[in-house]
């Protein structure tokens, strides 16, 4: 009396990967993903605070550009998170999750620091500044050198190992300020305030442009080395399979150690940049969490140095409008991070239907 | 793509569920009243003339229309304290003076670093006259907008340098807090007399715990001054000190409390901008006393008393002498006197009986002079009361103590003629620092 045939029944939904989307539809995926994140924003904001969405994101696109001084802090924000994306980012196409950029952009800070600190204005200016890049990068590399060596020698798990030097980088900074400023306050202030002996010199009568500019030709130099070089082939294959890469005789070992001695050079030279080009001083703070936010624009450009002008110059956009917009209306910041939230949500989760086909239940199957 | 668009509209559904799920307050500023205050700005900017006309009896009648003040703060007023504190301010002299919200403009979660030059900067650019920033960090940085923009006035609280810049637009504030210590830590002492007459502790066993940020003068100064007043009226008080190295962490203060409660402290105070402590006391049953707001609603059994500092007075002057075209002072110091000073409410149902009375009493003294408190011959170093002691008063950035501060038998800390930004850092004799 029952049915006792054993068809396999199909679920509703089921998800395919699908092959490679040509540019053109992916871009309007991405784009749709976008423009339906700012919808959703605007309902949320309007159903909270009954404000006008379009006011509120007229006040976001005035949080970058609204005036020059505000471009200029748009492209340094930009820069400094470009830079240390270009640091972790050699070490991903590898497969080796460096997750301690926060940690080597600060040692290199702290070592720029350490060495303004001590030399004061006793020294001329460019050679106070070359000391101070050398020991960043300096820093940098043993930052990351060393998760690298215990990775290539002994196998550990880079993921943690880099993850944890990240606090101890922290605590070095705070032991070192503790050090440095006897009063106790925890604030070193800023060095070379009267003299600015040591500080990056203003290029385009800008004080970030010097950043700017260091940090574009470092994007274009990184493309082409991980695009075009032999070194950046090599990583590929490391990334792709250990065993092909050594199967057609690549060093495994040596090619890890060198590229995130590589990555760790770069995070050295943010931390450098950040420190005699901006801050002038050293704290806790000096990443500010970018060797995180970092990870993101890394992999929402799929690794690619020129892709990844656009995502930080996009998570840049969104950190500076939410804080215009949390000035502009009183609102706590917690709305602007609510916003950030659902478009970084919405940019991450198209990524998805690029790459997966969704397929629902055909009818003319379930009539038969 | 038909299909596509379905399962993306149900994407969005789902997360429009969620996002109605969320907590309205959340979102919404501090305890400011937003939507009112929108309201009021959409409604009319004109100047409320009734407020007005009461300022006018305390100072000369000065037109506010071209004030903006644009205020930084290190943290969100939302979860800090100590932010709250300056926030509150901001919208109470905002009320009083009948300024229209594009009027005073708000920045939160502003790092000690080049971030608050370019904030600065951009209140300027926005036609602030004004800028306050509420954290010692930020005063490098401030100095570095002050030099580019002299025609704003940048006031920075807490700072030291004022004094050594020689920049007639770059303003350090601060107040006498130490004097609001002092009456908090009478408080404290009486309570303490309670426990021991109640039979509770012995009177050997009076010993008071106080979770600081920094070994910094600004704290050390802070805590002396509590446990001057305690031990004025429990001479018995000794004191434990314990630093979190932060001025805002919620799980260190709480665990600084705890771990000072379990070392046999019997009272708690902090100086640190959370909430960590008051609620571990309150979990504890530990009497608290509290800095910068009422703690009342977090410990209704345990909370105290706060003293605070009232930056209302500060932004007046400041913007009553913008408005008249004048100068005002380069390092200013609030007290007790100019309003700046203040304790919040008792808690009756906490504190000792007649605690409100001996109160009064010692307020009355310091405001008459009658009574110091760092008044030598009530503490000692190493056993000895000083006669003369330098500090590191003109901070020049070298660290090295220049001034003797010692005056009339008594540390004169924030003294006019000194600086206002606190600089007593002795380890008196009956404080000892936790581990050590």
């Amino acid at each position: 009396m029952q049915k006792t045939d054993k068809t396999v029944r199909e679920p509703l939904v089921h998800i395919t990967k699908r092959p490679d989307m040509p540019l053109f539809p992916a871009l309007l995926i991405r784009l749709c993903a976008i423009l339906l994140a700012l919808i959703i924003c605007a309902l949320i904001i309007f159903w909270l605070t009954g404000l006008n969405p379009l006011a509120v994101y007229k006040a976001m696109f005035e949080g970058s550009f609204s005036s020059t001084r505000k471009i200029w802090n748009f492209l340094q924000n930009t820069a400094m998170l470009l830079c240390i994306a270009l640091a972790v980012t050699p070490a991903f196409r590898m497969r080796f999750w460096n997750l301690g950029a926060e940690g080597q952009v600060l040692v290199g800070g702290l070592a720029s620091a350490a060495v303004m600190f001590y030399v004061r204005d006793s020294w001329p200016s460019w050679l106070l500044i070359l000391v101070m890049l050398i020991s960043a990068l300096a820093a940098g590399i043993v930052w990351a050198g060393v998760p690298a060596l215990f990775k290539a020698n002994f196998g550990t798990n880079e993921t943690l190992f880099t993850l944890m030097m990240n606090y101890v980088a922290i605590q070095l900074v705070t032991f070192f300020i503790a050090v440095w400023v006897p009063t106790g306050s925890g604030v070193l202030g800023v060095l070379n305030q009267q003299s600015q002996n040591g500080w990056l010199p203003a290029v385009f009568n800008q004080r970030y442009g010097l950043n700017v500019l260091i940090v574009g030709i470092l994007t274009v130099v990184m493309f082409i080395y991980l695009r075009y070089s032999k070194h950046g082939y090599e990583i590929s294959v490391v990334g792709e399979s250990e065993n092909t890469a050594r199967y057609i005789g690549v060093n495994v070992k040596g090619v890890i150690i060198r590229t995130v001695v590589l990555s760790g050079a770069v995070a050295g030279l943010a931390g450098f940049l950040l420190m005699a080009g901006a801050a002038h001083t050293v704290t806790a703070e000096l990443a500010g969490g970018n060797g995180f936010t970092a990870v993101l624009v890394s992999w929402l450009a799929k690794f690619n140095p020129l892709t990844m002008i656009l995502t930080s110059m996009l998570i840049v956009f969104l950190q500076k409008g939410s804080g215009e917009i949390a000035q502009a209306f009183r609102l706590s910041s917690n709305i602007s991070e609510i916003m950030t939230g659902i478009i970084l949500f919405f940019i991450i989760g198209c990524e998805f239907f690029i790459r997966y086909r969704i397929n629902f239940r055909k009818k003319a199957e379930e009539e038969k | 793509m038909k299909k596509l668009l379905a399962a993306l509209l149900a994407v969005i559904m789902v997360l429009s569920l969620t996002a109605c799920g969320g907590n309205n307050d959340t979102t919404k500023a501090p305890e400011a009243d937003t939507t009112k205050a929108a309201e009021d700005t959409t409604k009319a900017p004109e100047p409320d003339t009734t407020k007005a006309a009461e300022v006018t009896t305390e100072a000369p009648a000065a037109d506010y229309s071209k004030i903006k003040i644009g205020f930084i703060f290190l943290h969100d007023p939302a979860s800090s304290t100590y932010d709250n504190n300056f926030y509150q301010a901001a919208l109470e002299v905002q009320k009083e003076l009948g300024l229209s919200d594009d009027q005073v403009i708000f920045e939160w979660n502003v790092p000690e670093g080049p971030a608050c030059y370019e904030t600065a900067a951009d209140m300027a650019d926005k036609g602030c006259n004004i800028v306050v920033a509420d954290s010692f960090g930020h005063e490098s940085y401030i100095i570095q907008a002050a030099q580019e923009f002299p025609d704003v006035q940048f006031c920075h609280a807490t700072g030291t340098k004022s004094r050594t810049q020689n920049l007639p637009n770059f303003h350090n504030a601060f107040a006498s807090i130490y004097e609001g210590r002092f009456l908090a830590g009478v408080v404290a002492g009486l309570k303490l007399n309670e426990m021991i007459e109640s039979g509770k502790i012995k009177a050997e066993e009076a010993k008071i715990g106080y979770i600081g940020a920094f070994p910094y003068a600004e704290v050390v100064s802070g805590y002396t001054s509590f446990f001057l007043g305690a031990r004025s009226v429990c001479p018995t008080a000794f004191m434990e000190v314990t630093y979190t190295n932060s001025w805002f962490n919620i799980a260190l203060e709480k665990e600084g409390a705890l771990t000072l409660i379990n070392d046999g402290c019997v009272l708690i105070s902090q100086h640190a901008d959370s909430e960590g402590a008051p609620k571990a006391c309150e979990e504890n049953g530990v009497p608290n006393v509290a800095y910068n707001v009422s703690t009342i609603n977090l410990g209704p059994t345990t909370a105290l008393i706060s003293s605070k500092i009232n930056w209302a007075p500060y932004y007046k002057l400041a913007i009553n002498a913008v408005a008249n075209g004048e100068s005002f002072d380069t390092d200013w110091c609030g007290t007790i006197a100019t309003g700046s000073v203040e304790l919040t409410e008792l808690n009756e149902a906490a504190a000792a009986p007649g605690t409100a009375e001996k109160l009064a009493e010692v307020k009355a003294q310091i405001e008459a002079g009658t009574l110091k408190v760092f008044d030598t011959s009530t503490w000692t170093l190493n056993g000895e009361h000083l006669t003369e002691y330098l500090a590191d008063v003109i901070d020049n950035g070298d660290y090295v103590p220049e001034t003797n501060v010692i005056v009339d038998g008594a540390f004169v800390e924030s003294g006019e003629q000194f600086r206002s930004a606190p600089y007593f850092d002795i380890m008196i004799d009956g404080i000892t620092e936790y581990g050590k």
